[in-house]
Formats: structure tokens, C-alpha cells, sequence
């Protein structure tokens, strides 16, 4: 044909590209970024992918990995219940903020402290995205979303979560959790190898936070979008390992 | 009371919206919610209109504290609602619970979406057992199914009342259709209806001093005793089927010489209505009954248009698998009439359907 194709990761399910997320949006640079990793630690065989509902739930059958979904929130239980059952198997939560933070947070919380061997990625990008644009625990002071309408004001809903800053205070020394964003891919992706890796060495409980973009809820084009990412996001939640069994954290 | 509107005006406005008006003007005082589609648009008018009118609204973590903050809401005194659908309506089962036990007036408003599970996020009928029979209760709950904007917007209006008259929990049953659909109505202020609002009061934090002029209040859902909570569950049953009779309402064309008679509720009833005019114009006598409250349920009512037509036939269309059905064979226990069905689970009905299976079954 005279083109040349992107490169693809290998373990990416075809039939189900090109992917359903809105154009701009981060989800779709997690995924390959994780997809990447997998093959790069050849577990595609033994991987058990498992979504959320939120956007999360487009990536249902996006790797050609074993890959399961749940209800809102219920992703870490889920992937509790798999790991606990079938240790050999690499399981990998993929969540919004909303389902890791507001209503899955009890998991979240509890999963971190048992020191479940899981590897959990949350994908931040500071509102619900599938439900159409409401206010999540991230959405920062002053956001307008369909439920700050006037701006989140800290008075009346709090200031936004700090997720792995909160992980890092509860889990072991045995525990990786990081922040990335979708503007470092390198980064990002060796943060996700890690949050693998320490679950494939037996260590315990990962968390990766990725900052990520919602040009559709937040209204914004390209150059606004990745300001608000790198400009808003970045300053409020600081990027980087707060806690590694790999030697000295990466901030 | 504040009134919302300064007179009864006509508006062209989605379900959704009709909640939040419905409520404003019913002088609800505060929402707790949780995203989920096709609820989201009464939140997202809520939170437009409400600081307008000095109105409260949090957003909880999820629907089961959206429904237990309603429930420590009304304890309090306030007029407060919530609204949700589907799996969320799952979660509110707990407080729902509560709400029955406890004898608090919550008014929930459910838009049903497709189950199981996640489901669809667009129509079903498939969350009657659950708004009815949800819990792990015996059902003592009040639950209207509306067909119209219109509906929507009187029966918001009469469902905070219901519920702080009767001090049952009260829902209004709507779907994703009449959720996201525009549709005209009028809206009023109840009073020029005169439509009377029932006052708030506190469970809780009452007035007055301890020891001096009141007592404290100790409000409680767990007994120690099998025998207490037989005692409890036997008044309340009583109460619920004493105040039945003024509760149930229903809608019926039609069935005096029915041959067939089309039972259907909620937005599904306005396909029947046209398929029994239709049936009719083509000399086939098809009668129309429609469950207004499926709890308390018009067994009474369904009975008698039973037995006045001398139909041989009940067709139960719905848009779920057999949840109406269920419901009304065990309120009509020992009619000998024979039942045939339209079972179309999460999807929508329209008159055609409903004429073809008329014709089909006669
Ligand atoms: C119990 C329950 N409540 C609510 C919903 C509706 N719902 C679907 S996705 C979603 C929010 C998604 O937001 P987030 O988790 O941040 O993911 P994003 O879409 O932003 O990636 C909600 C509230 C649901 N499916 N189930
Ligand atoms: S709504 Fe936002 S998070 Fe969801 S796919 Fe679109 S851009 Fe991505
Ligand atoms: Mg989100």
C-alpha cells in the first residue's frame, strides 16, 4: 500500500482499533503505553486486564489480553478476588478517578493496606467523563463542571484528592505508588513497568495516578488542553514515585 | 412558602427538568446525588436553579450515601430528595431500607435504565421489583409510575407530600425516555392549585430542653427481641394497608365491554392508549387499565374492570421481563382470566407492537 503503519503494540486486540475515545483524549496514551510494557515484560498470556465504568469501560476489549469489567467502582474487588485465586496471573485494575476515588475509594483504601499484589492505574482527569462532565474528587478549586457549575468551592466540597500521597501514608514498604502524566511518556511508561514488576516479584500492592486530558468535558482545544495538563494539573499534583521497592523514589 | 414560579406557565422541557421544577415548587430544600445516567440532568438543573432559590446539594462518593444523607436529611426536617437509576438504584436498596423501617419521609425520583448490571444507560422497565420489593423489607413503600412531563411535575409535587403525610418512603417511577424526551406541561405553584403542602418536622434536634419540656428521641431499626420486631413489623403492615385504599391510583378506559383488556404502566401505557383507539376504530374491543401507583397496587380496581367486561383476555405489555406481571398475578390471585404477554425487556413499545399481539392473541 506505500504507507506505513504506526507501530503497534503487539499485545493490542486489532478488530477493535481505531479506539472509541473522544480525539485528544488521554485514556488512549495509558493504554499504550501499558500495552508497550506488556510486551516489553512478555506477560500478554498471563495478564488479566480488568475496567471500570467510566471511559475506562471503551478499553473492554482493547488488548488481546484476557480482560474482564465490572460495575463503577468495583474494579479493585474484582481484581482482589482474581489475584487471590490465581496468583500466577498479572492483574491490572484500570480506573477513573471517579470510580477509584469517590465511590470505589472503601477498595482503594483497603486493598492498599492488606498489600493486595495488584497493579491499579488511575486515570485522572479531574471529572467524570462518561456521565457527561460532572465533578469528581480531582476536579481542582474554581473548575466549572456540570455539578460546580459555578466552580468547585473548597468550602463547601473540600479541596481535590491527593490520591497517591494518601496511598503512600497507608500501604508497606513492599507497596509502588506513583504519578505520571500522559505530557512524560517516557516516564509513564516506566512507571507502569515498575507498578508490574512489583506485583510479578510478589511485593505487593501498585498504584500508578496518570494525569490525563478530557478535551470533550472540559471544553477546551488542542493548546488549552494540554495547559490545563501541564499548566493547572501538574502544579497541584506533583509527578513522580512516592514510594518504591526499587530503590530511591523518581519525583 | 417561597413561590417559585410568579404564575402557572407552559414550558417545553425535558423529564429531568420537570423533576427540578417539580421539586423547587414542592418546596424541597435539598438534593443529594450521585451521577448516573439518565438521572444526571436533574443534578446538573438542581445545581443551576438551586442557589437561585438558597436550595442545598451536595454531591456524595456514591448512591449509598446519597441515600443514607437523605436519610439523616428528613430526620432533621428537611425536604430532601435524591434521584438516581439502574445499578445505582441498587445501591440505594440499604437506605431505602432504612428509610422503611425507620419510617422516614424520603422521596427518591428513579429514571430506569437497562439491567442487569451496567446494563444500557438509555430505557427499561425493569426496576419495578426493585423500587417495589427492593430491600430486605416487605415492600412498604409508595411508588408512583408516571407516563407524562406532566405526570412527572404534579406527581414530584405530590410525592414530597406523600411521603411526609404517611411517613412511608415515596418514589416516582420514571424511565430514561421520559428522562432525556422534551415534552410540554405547566407548571404552577401547588397553592394555586390548591394543591396544600404538608409541613416539615424534626425527628431530631428537637425544640425545647431535655428533662424540661421534652424528652430525647431515640430512634432505632434493630430489636433484640424476635417478638419486638414482630410487633413493629405487624403495625407497620397494618398502617400500610389501612392507608392503601386513599393511596392507590389507576387509570382505565374502555373496559366495560372489553373482549381484551391491555394492562401497562409508565410510558409504556401511552402506546397502549393508542393501540386500544386504534383496536377500537378497527371494531376490535380492547379496554385500557394502567397501574398509577404499583405500590399500593389497585388490585381492587383491576379486579372489578375484570369482572364488569367479562374479558377473557389481560395482555401485560412492559418493557422488562415479566416484572408488571409478577407483580399483578400476585395481586390478583385467583382471577381466572387468561394472561397473555409482551415482554420487551429494555427496549421501547409502541402501539404497533401492542396491535399485533392483541390481534394475535384473539
Ligand atoms: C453504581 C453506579 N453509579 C453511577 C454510575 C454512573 N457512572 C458511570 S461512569 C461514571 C463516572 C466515571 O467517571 P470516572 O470514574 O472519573 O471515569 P472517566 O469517565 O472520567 O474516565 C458514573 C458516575 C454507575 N454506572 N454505577
Ligand atoms: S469523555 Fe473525556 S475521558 Fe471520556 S473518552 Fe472523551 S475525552 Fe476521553
Ligand atoms: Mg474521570
Amino acid at each position: 500500500m506505500g504507507m506505513i503503519a504506526p507501530v503497534t503494540p503487539k499485545s493490542w486486540y486489532l478488530p477493535s482499533k481505531p479506539h472509541k475515545f473522544c480525539p485528544g483524549c488521554g485514556h488512549g496514551i495509558v493504554l499504550k503505553a501499558l500495552g508497550e510494557t506488556i510486551d516489553e515484560l512478555e506477560i500478554q498470556d498471563k495478564v488479566v486486564f480488568g475496567c471500570d465504568i467510566g471511559c475506562s469501560l471503551l478499553a473492554w476489549n482493547f488488548f488481546a489480553c484476557d480482560s474482564t469489567q465490572t460495575h463503577h467502582g468495583r474494579t479493585t474487588p474484582v481484581m482482589v478476588g482474581i489475584k487471590r485465586s490465581r496468583p500466577e496471573l498479572v492483574t491490572i485494575g484500570y480506573m477513573g478517578d471517579g470510580g477509584g476515588y469517590s465511590i470505589g475509594s472503601q477498595h482503594l483504601l483497603n486493598a492498599a493496606v492488606r498489600n493486595e499484589k495488584v497493579s491499579l492505574i488511575l486515570v485522572n482527569n479531574t471529572n467524570y467523563g462518561m456521565t457527561g462532565g460532572q465533578m469528581a474528587p480531582t476536579t481542582l478549586p474554581g473548575q466549572k463542571t456540570e455539578t460546580s457549575p459555578f466552580g468547585r468551592d473548597p468550602e463547601l466540597t473540600g479541596y481535590p484528592t491527593k490520591g497517591p500521597e494518601f496511598l503512600a501514608e497507608l500501604t508497606s514498604d513492599k507497596a509502588y505508588v506513583a504519578r505520571a502524566t500522559v505530557a512524560k511518556y517516557k516516564q509513564l511508561k516506566r512507571f507502569l513497568r515498575n507498578a508490574l514488576r512489583n506485583q510479578m516479584e510478589g511485593n505487593g500492592f501498585s498504584f500508578v495516578e496518570v494525569l490525563s486530558t478530557c478535551p470533550t468535558n472540559w471544553r477546551t482545544n488542542a493548546q488549552q488542553t494540554w495547559n490545563f495538563l501541564e499548566e493547572e494539573m501538574e502544579p497541584y499534583f506533583p509527578v513522580g514515585e512516592l514510594k518504591s521497592p526499587f530503590g530511591k523514589g523518581d519525583k | 412558602m417561597a413561590r417559585i414560579m410568579e404564575e402557572t406557565r407552559k414550558a417545553f422541557i425535558t423529564g429531568n427538568e420537570a423533576v427540578t421544577w417539580g421539586a423547587l415548587a414542592a418546596g424541597a430544600e435539598i438534593m443529594f446525588g450521585y451521577p448516573i445516567t439518565p438521572q444526571n440532568e436533574v443534578m446538573h438543573y438542581w445545581t443551576r436553579l438551586a442557589p437561585q432559590y438558597g436550595k442545598g446539594f451536595l454531591q456524595t462518593e456514591d448512591e449509598l450515601s446519597a441515600g443514607f444523607t437523605v436519610c439523616g436529611s428528613v430526620q432533621s426536617g428537611k425536604k430532601a430528595f435524591t434521584a438516581t437509576a439502574g445499578p445505582g438504584n441498587v445501591l440505594m436498596q440499604e437506605p431505602f431500607g432504612m428509610a422503611e423501617a425507620m419510617r422516614l419521609p424520603l422521596f427518591a425520583v428513579i429514571q430506569q435504565r437497562g439491567g442487569p448490571s451496567s446494563g444500557t444507560v438509555v430505557y427499561s422497565q425493569q426496576e419495578v421489583t426493585l423500587t417495589t420489593f427492593g430491600g430486605n423489607g416487605e415492600g412498604h413503600r409508595i411508588v408512583y409510575s408516571t407516563a407524562s412531563h406532566q405526570e412527572i411535575y404534579d406527581y414530584t409535587i405530590k410525592g414530597f407530600n406523600t411521603a411526609w403525610k404517611y411517613r412511608f418512603p415515596t418514589f416516582l417511577l420514571g424511565d430514561g425516555y421520559q428522562a432525556k424526551m422534551r415534552e410540554p406541561l405547566e407548571m404552577y405553584n401547588p397553592e394555586d392549585r390548591g394543591i396544600e403542602m404538608i409541613d416539615t418536622y424534626p425527628l431530631i434536634g428537637l425544640p425545647g430542653h431535655i428533662g424540661e419540656n421534652r424528652e430525647p428521641q431515640h430512634l432505632c431499626n434493630i430489636y433484640s427481641l424476635e417478638e419486638e420486631l414482630y410487633e413493629v413489623v405487624m403495625r407497620v403492615s397494618a398502617e400500610y394497608e389501612a392507608i392503601s385504599p386513599e393511596l392507590v391510583e389507576y387509570e382505565e378506559k374502555e373496559c366495560e365491554d372489553a373482549d381484551i383488556i391491555v394492562l401497562s404502566h409508565g410510558v409504556v401505557s401511552r402506546a397502549a392508549d393508542d393501540a386500544v383507539k386504534e383496536l377500537r376504530a378497527q371494531g376490535i374491543k380492547a379496554g385500557y387499565f394502567r397501574p398509577i401507583t404499583l405500590r399500593p397496587y389497585p388490585q381492587k380496581q383491576l379486579r372489578e374492570a375484570i369482572a364488569k367486561s367479562g374479558a377473557k383476555k389481560l395482555l401485560i405489555a412492559e418493557s422488562a421481563y415479566g416484572q408488571l406481571d409478577r407483580l399483578t398475578k400476585q395481586e390478583i390471585y385467583g382471577e381466572t382470566i387468561k394472561i397473555e404477554n409482551l415482554f420487551m425487556p429494555g427496549v421501547g413499545i409502541i402501539d404497533y407492537d401492542i396491535i399485533s399481539k392483541v390481534k394475535s392473541s384473539l
